[in-house]
């Protein structure tokens, strides 16, 4: 595995790419090399696999580096992005709070402009609703926009299952298409592919030639991917915002290819999470600024689209149908639990994500989530059940810098505790329980403490040597420090008998 | 429930519809924390309903009714006067890589557009009907393409266009945005699919903030808004290869935006 990300670094002193390619179409070795396994398991060997990998999380921090310094350019261009940021999190928290009431309002107004609202309650209704429509308009290509709900309901596999061609048309997700991969980060699905891969891939897959230039590999992409545009029959797209007051989606991209998928197919199908409503249009215009800022460090998106129903009369192109899917899937479990309601806040900027320690040395794959990192820590459990998913509660340092680059102020990395405490609750781990009820006995207990450090003491340099099972899997990547010769009680003890003996021997002398 | 989906739905649906509005309506029992916010005062306004305050709906503040803030002082300045907007704009607009043409009329206007289509050695440019453009279509030194014609717009023909010219409906000096429509901008495609697009327009068109854009937009289209406003900042872009930029992804590669005025 280590070696193909020795060439990293090479790469990025844009030097010759390395030789030795895997094919595209296989995936890499360390991409969710453990998948299949249970997921704490999976998380623990992938996580040990990517810390050990520094070529891979050498080259991640410098695709990382460059996001660092245009998100500070950008955010000093806010007169108090504090404020904006309260702002930000009162009009989500508000939207949040009236779901139900803005749902009806923006279904109400949206199929008042000709388009349809479909409501999906879990994955498979949301996959057979829009099967249903791909059927009804007798697709032979069907083209993708970036949508991580899509991702979540696994609806690419669906779609080809009933034989459906569906292409990716984001370059990221395009990329992580040919190589049989998931997104790597929800916003930069394929940051952690080198540009050599790149060139390998397509020139496997598409038959350019090789290229070490980003751009010339963007064009390969752009070239291959117009014709698909113009004959695909039907457009499917993600939706980062549903406005209750105009019955509109707002889509934020910036290569254009939601824009293309959703000008150029003869139907147009939007998939959104409940989550997505807003008030007020008004309210995207602190909205829309904020998640380009905090997510990659732009001014704004490049293409903030809002959608209103299919092409108008007037209106010289679109498409003559819109749909859009709804879906459900344990959003209203989350939004039960009115402590982390919060996390429903979320508008997928992905900035918990660049900043997170854990992130970026365990890398995307191993959290085997839809939405990696922070976030994804938080609100996985409660999409897919705390009792397998509660490891990722401990994927945190606590440090709270997602807390702080949240630009909907979400408390995530309490969140991470409040899973934490909600798991022992629900699922406790008896012996961490008897661990705790022995602690309490001896250390009410001044005899029964000096005992036990007495013993502690004098075994801890066994411990270091033999490894016992329950101590094993923590000095697996940790030391025990030398035991102390004595006991920090004695100690003090000594230090304070000399302090008093210097004090009174200072006194006894003489002045000058 | 007032609003019944659309008759299109089956019977399946508008279940889910009901179950998944029921397990809302159950959730949002248990009142909510109220945000977290710095700003203590705005915590206070946005104190979440009581029991004796059934009403969610209208006791809840929303972002249009914080405290008055018309400016919104706290977003990224969008200029107090037209030179200022014009100057902030034109700002944005070069640092984001579009190119800004400054014409004094409508004139001008024409002989810059005919000496972009020249120098890039365009064969096909396609446009739509527009006061603004119009008077331009006769000095370019290629074929043209309407796309707001009697035979109404064909993809496969955009495709081929080295160009698309199209108006906007405004510009925003914030953010570098410009504001174009299905409706008044020569429909979806125009300025999307080909490789350069140029915006024609005037400098009474450009607002300060977002905000007063898409409260202009709402007012200027009433309660029949065109069924695409796209917000365009700056040429298509991508930074999917080791976050590294490049321009003309799979949208425009180069934006030029005219200035008239």
């Amino acid at each position: 595995m280590n070696h193909k990300r020795t060439g990293a670094m090479t790469t990025i002193q844009h030097t010759a790419a390395s030789t030795s390619h895997e094919t595209g179409k296989k995936p890499p070795a360390e991409a969710a090399s453990h998948r299949g396994a249970a997921p704490k398991r999976q998380f623990l060997l992938d996580a040990a696999a990517h810390v050990a990998d520094t070529g891979h999380r050498t080259f991640v921090n410098s695709a990382l580096g460059g996001y660092y310094k245009s998100r500070d350019a950008q955010k000093a261009r806010y007169r108090d992005w504090e404020h904006a940021r309260d702002a930000a999190s009162l009009a989500k928290w508000t939207a949040v709070n009236r779901l139900d009431e803005l749902l009806e309002q923006f279904t109400s107004r949206f199929e008042a402009h000709g388009g349809t609202v479909h409501w999906a309650a879990n994955a498979e209704e949301a996959r057979s609703i829009i099967l249903g429509l791909v059927r009804k308009a007798d697709a032979k290509a069907i083209i993708k926009s970036k949508c991580m709900t899509s991702e979540e309901i696994h609806l690419n596999a669906a779609l080809e299952e009933e034989g459906y061609g569906v292409v990716e048309s984001d370059l990221g997700e395009f990329i992580q298409q040919l190589r049989g991969e998931p997104p790597y980060h929800f916003v930069f699905p394929c940051m952690h592919v080198r540009r050599d891969e790149i060139s390998t891939l397509f020139h496997d897959n598409l038959g350019s030639e090789p290229t070490d230039s980003p751009e010339e590999l963007t064009m390969i992409a752009r070239r291959h991917m117009r014709q698909l545009y113009v004959n695909a029959d039907v457009g499917i797209t993600g939706a980062n915002f549903l406005v209750a007051e105009t019955g509109q989606i707002s889509i934020t991209e910036n290569e254009g290819n939601a824009r293309l998928t959703a000008a150029l197919p003869k139907m147009h199908i939007a998939l959104a999470g409940i989550e997505k409503v807003v008030a007020n249009l008004d309210d995207l215009s602190v909205l829309l600024p904020m998640l380009a800022t905090a997510g990659a460090g732009q001014p704004m998106t490049c293409y903030n689209t809002l959608y209103s129903g299919p092409r108008r009369e007037g209106e010289c192109d679109g498409p003559e149908e819109m749909h859009l899917v709804l879906l459900d899937n344990a959003r209203t479990a989350l939004l039960a639990d009115a402590e982390q309601r919060d996390a429903l806040q979320c508008i997928r900027c992905g900035a918990c994500l660049n900043v997170c320690p854990i992130f970026k040395n365990v890398g995307g794959f191993t959290y085997g989530t839809t939405y990696q990192g922070p976030i994804g820590s938080v609100i996985t459990p409660h999409l897919r059940g705390l009792a397998d998913w509660n490891h990722l509660s401990g994927a945190s340092s606590l440090c709270g810098a997602c807390s702080d680059a949240c630009p909907v102020r979400i408390d995530i990395h309490h969140h991470l505790l409040h899973n934490r405490r909600n798991a022992a609750r629900t699922a406790p781990n008896w012996l961490e329980k008897i661990g705790h009820r022995l602690f309490v006995v001896v250390a009410s207990r001044p005899w029964l403490f000096r005992i036990a450090g007495w013993i502690a003491r004098h075994t801890m340099g066994l411990a270091r040597r033999l490894k016992p099972p329950l101590v094993r899997e923590w000095l697996a990547s940790r030391d025990l420090p030398s035991p102390p010769a004595e006991s920090f009680r004695t100690a003090w003890r000594r230090r304070q008998q000399a302090a008093a003996g210097a004090a009174s021997s200072h006194r006894s002398q003489p002045r000058p | 429930m007032t609003d019944e989906p659309a008759t299109t739905a089956s019977p399946a649906a508008r279940s889910s519809r009901a179950v998944i509005l029921a397990r809302i309506r159950e959730a949002l029992r248990v009142p909510a924390p109220p945000p977290h916010m710095l700003d203590r005062q705005l915590v206070t306004a946005a104190e979440p309903p009581t029991a004796s305050q059934p009403d969610r709906g209208s006791g809840f503040p929303t972002l249009s009714v914080l405290p008055a803030e018309a400016g919104r002082p706290w977003l990224p300045d969008g200029g107090a006067t037209p030179e200022e907007r014009l100057a902030l704009l034109t700002d944005n607009l070069e640092k984001l890589r579009a190119v800004v043409h400054r014409c004094g009329s409508a004139d001008e206007a024409g002989s810059v557009v005919a000496e972009l289509a020249r120098s890039n050695s365009w064969q096909r440019v396609a446009f739509h009907h527009d006061p603004l453009i119009e008077p331009l279509v006769p000095q370019l030194p290629c074929e043209v393409v309407e796309v707001d014609g009697a035979d109404g717009s064909d993809k496969h023909r955009l495709e081929a266009c080295d160009a698309g010219i199209s108006s906007c409906e405004l510009l925003v000096a914030q953010t570098g945005s410009i504001l174009v429509s299905s409706r008044l901008s020569g429909g979806r495609g125009l300025s999307i699919l080909p490789h350069v697009h140029v915006v024609v327009a005037h400098t009474s068109q450009i607002f300060g903030t977002l905000g007063d854009a898409l409260e202009a937009t709402k007012a200027r289209h009433g309660g029949q808004l065109p069924s695409m406003l796209s917000f365009i900042t700056g040429p298509s872009r991508t930074g999917d290869i080791e976050r590294i930029l490049v321009l003309g992804a799979h949208g425009p590669k180069e934006l030029h935006v005219i200035l008239i005025g």
